[in-house]
């Protein structure tokens, strides 16, 4: 695996965190580092384990072992004041948005800060309309989440993650489920939003090319731990088997079509 | 064998402990939680408002049930006359309680079951949790201050629709003087009577929302059965359990309060 550079001002610094569930072994000992104010992609297939690192990061999941430290600050149980700060300061945007479906767009965003600041109410409602105009949804600011397309959810959903202002957000699977042009779209807004307001962003998400060119680094998450950490030029050029499955497959896939349609015989990986 | 009953054993004991923290943190949480005036009206209304119709049509049936059975039973000892003190005193010392609760139950408690059940499996929970929100002062605390507030009005409505049932099937029905009826209601009710059955309304409202509300907060929990399937399974183990516990929680209070003659 390629590390970052020792003397990269690391925001979070995640080592050997191991999870399991019964006799499922999901992370076999997660290393990763986070410099401050970059976004780093953390790509996998489907059932590696990127959404349950996600969580254990955010402290839904706890780690079975392993040390993440946020900020120069290790989080875990019995530093309760370590994890409160780690929460004021970060966000996260949940793969099925996890609006409060009984809340209008407004409240939804509102309810950060209305459930942990002192903030006047009339600042919130300031700060909460100006996260909605931003990602103009400020004309839907009355309407339920189940009355607004899957676009302006994952909108909501973002506008909720940055109206705290915070320093980190964890972003699951933010395009899971959009067409290409929207996909485009959602990481597009992450990138503009991490350049206006300066947080540092991880993301998971198997949407290789979006993530390559929204990225700072990208890493590869397969069989429990990391197999490539590293910018996404040294990604496109690494020679490791497992970057190299994960990066080529469309061009695999290209193939076993191919021979399928010529009448040959193919083993998918799956099969073997 | 002996190791499944103890590990049952364990498993029980460190539910009940879960059970016991879960519902001391939502009286917690309550201090200090920002607009939880707004979220207490609104546990209010669901828990109060939208179940009146059920407690009337219930209190009323259960009266003239009452009034009819009584009637009968009273008018082979010629004593008729003391079928307002009958009724009276099975409503308001046991059946109202008892029955509006189990009302509760199927109506709200079962709704905040479903409710929470779906909030976790949609990682609503979670969004509050991972924002630093008390999910305890957020979703649950505004329910039992609603259950300790609401639960007694509903009883005491429970209880004056089933006297007006018992006159109806009594008095307007089976031509009993309605004067013999309402005097025997008043001096038959005696300020004890009316405080145990709002001390086990206030009781059996807080059980009902503290197992509704833990089991649906919690099922995610449930081993074998994940998705809508733990929603429902959850759901129904609410309404069973609190059935249950209402009814062993009248016997306990009953048995305490009992006024021996």
């Amino acid at each position: 695996m390629s590390a970052p550079t020792p003397d990269l001002d690391l925001f979070l610094d995640i080592r050997g965190v191991h999870k399991r569930f019964g006799d499922n072994v999901v992370l076999a000992g997660i290393d990763l580092a986070v410099p401050r104010g970059s976004v780093i992609t953390v790509l996998g297939k489907s059932g590696t384990g990127k959404s349950v690192f996600l969580k254990c990061l955010a402290g839904i999941v706890r780690p079975d072992a392993g040390e993440i430290c946020f900020d120069g600050h290790a989080l875990n149980a019995s530093n309760a004041a370590a994890r409160a700060e780690f929460r004021r300061r970060c966000s996260y945007l949940f793969q099925g948005n996890a609006l409060l479906d009984s809340l209008t767009a407004l409240e939804n965003v509102a309810l950060p800060l209305e459930q942990t600041t002192q903030i006047p109410n009339r600042e919130i409602r300031e700060r909460s309309l100006e996260a909605l105009r931003q990602l103009d949804l400020d004309k839907h600011r009355d309407r339920y989440p189940s009355q607004l397309s899957g676009g302006m959810q994952k909108r909501l959903a973002l506008a909720r993650a940055i109206v705290t202002r915070p320093e980190l957000v964890l972003f699951d699977e933010p395009t899971a489920g959009l067409d290409p042009i929207r996909r485009n779209h959602v990481f597009e807004m992450i990138v503009k939003y991490q350049r206006q307001f300066g947080f540092t962003a991880v993301l998971v998400t198997h949407d290789l090319p979006e993530a390559l060119v929204a990225s700072d680094q990208v890493a590869l998450l397969d069989a429990g731990r990391m197999q490539f950490q590293g910018t996404p030029e040294a990604f496109r050029l690494s020679e490791n088997p497992m970057v190299c499955a994960f990066r080529d497959s469309s061009h695999a896939l290209r193939d076993t079509v191919a021979a399928l349609r010529r009448g040959e015989t193919v083993t998918t990986e799956e099969e073997l | 064998m002996i190791r499944v009953t103890g590990q049952n054993t364990l498993r029980m004991v460190q539910e009940l402990g879960d059970f016991a923290l879960f519902s001391s943190r939502a009286f917690t949480a309550a201090v200090g939680s920002r607009k939880i005036g707004r979220r207490i009206v609104r546990a209010i209304y669901e828990q109060g408002v939208r179940c009146v119709p059920v407690i009337v049509i219930v209190g009323l049936f259960t009266g003239l049930v009452l009034g009819l059975q009584g009637f009968y039973v009273l008018n082979r000892f010629g004593s008729e006359g003391l079928l307002g003190t009958l009724v009276s005193l099975t409503l308001v010392r046991e059946l109202a309680p008892v029955l509006a609760a189990l009302m509760l139950v199927g109506q709200a408690g079962s709704a905040l079951a479903a409710e929470l059940g779906i909030q976790r499996n949609s990682e609503q929970i979670d969004a509050l949790e991972t924002m630093g929100a008390s999910t305890h002062a957020y979703l649950i605390s505004p329910r039992f201050i609603a259950a300790l507030l609401v639960f007694p009005i509903q009883t005491a409505v429970f209880s004056l629709v089933g006297l007006f049932g018992g006159y109806l099937s009594g008095s307007v029905l089976l031509n009993l003087q309605s004067g013999v009826y309402w005097s025997a209601v008043y001096n038959a009710v005696q300020p004890e009577d009316v405080l145990e059955c709002f001390t086990k309304a206030a009781v059996f409202g807080l059980l009902t929302i503290a197992i509704c509300a833990y089991n649906g907060f919690n099922a995610h929990r449930r081993r074998g059965s994940t998705g809508a399937r733990a929603v429902s399974a959850s759901t129904t183990r609410a309404v069973v359990l609190s059935s249950i516990v209402v009814l062993a929680a009248d016997y306990i209070i009953t048995s305490l309060l009992v006024h021996k003659p």
